[in-house]
């Protein structure tokens, strides 16, 4: 807060400070809505000047962070209504159903990730989830990147993109569902 | 009476209930039924347990680092403003 206050009194090295924390994952939430570097990029310094501008009307109600991710996501959905990304994988199951028998049991069970502890070392596994990313329906890709990467509540989440609790969930769901399922044969590809 | 058996959910509904139950948002019973299930399905278990890797995973993805040049150009907005 004792930063946002000396960015009120148009200090220079407050606003550096906060570009140098927030200015990556802004775009990065940017881009998870719009195709184009350009149109995120855009919308990331638009929200940039309207934070120093609107600083005063902050009230500290959410956080700082809830409040900036909200300027943008308006930003990047004014700028970009006929800029939806479309989606490679759309799933509405969390496993396929053909893994299931006719009772709903697994028919065709997973394979177990633990034997390849070393492989799952997040690091190795960072880049594949991040080309996992990409193929995610648009809301689906925003959702996950806010909670899962942005370390967003759900609370801050629903504020940011102003949708309700259960449609927040289920679109955690999906992307989850859909990630750990890319990640399952990019092992399976591995081995 | 509830007659809790671990076939009391099917495990294709069992794995929709996950992000349910780890954003704790199941009901009493439905958490209490679920837990059943994945004591005796090593199935589903080992499902929770890649959505847990999947979500660390996530978890470790970090941002790149801000270019010099970004960061200048924001500082050179952020003057032009000052200077309106
Ligand atoms: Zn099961």
């Amino acid at each position: 807060m004792e930063l946002l206050g000396r960015l009120r009194d148009g200090d220079e090295g407050a606003f550096v400070t906060l570009v140098d924390r927030y200015h990556q994952p802004m775009l990065r939430l940017a881009r998870s809505m719009v195709s184009s570097q350009a149109v995120a990029e855009e919308a990331v310094q638009d929200t940039w000047l309207g934070v120093v501008r609107g600083i005063e009307r902050f009230e500290g109600r959410s956080s700082f962070k809830t409040w900036l991710f909200h300027i943008l996501v308006n930003r990047v959905r004014s700028a970009a209504t006929h800029e939806q990304r479309t989606a490679a994988v759309e799933s509405l199951h969390a496993v396929d159903p053909d893994r299931f028998d006719a009772q709903g049991q697994w028919a065709d069970p997973l394979e177990h990730w633990s034997q390849s502890d070393d492989r799952l070392e997040a690091a190795a596994w960072a880049p594949i989830l991040k080309a996992a990313l990409e193929e995610l329906p648009s809301r689906q890709r925003t959702v996950v990147v806010l909670r899962d990467i942005d370390g967003l509540s759900s609370e801050e989440v629903c504020g940011v993109l102003d949708i309700s609790a259960g449609n927040q969930r289920i679109l955690l769901h999906r992307a989850r569902s859909s990630l750990r399922e890319i990640l399952d044969v990019a092992l399976r590809k591995a081995e | 009476m509830l007659l809790l058996h671990p076939k009391d959910i099917a495990c294709r509904q069992a794995v929709e209930l996950i992000t349910d139950y780890l954003e704790g948002t199941l009901s009493r019973r439905d958490r209490r039924r679920l837990e059943f299930h994945l004591r005796g399905c090593p199935n589903c278990s080992a499902y929770l347990e890649q959505i847990r890797t999947t979500i660390r995973v996530s978890g470790s993805i970090q941002a790149d680092d801000l270019t010099s040049e970004a960061r200048q150009e924001l500082v050179d907005i952020y003057r032009r403003w000052k200077s309106e």
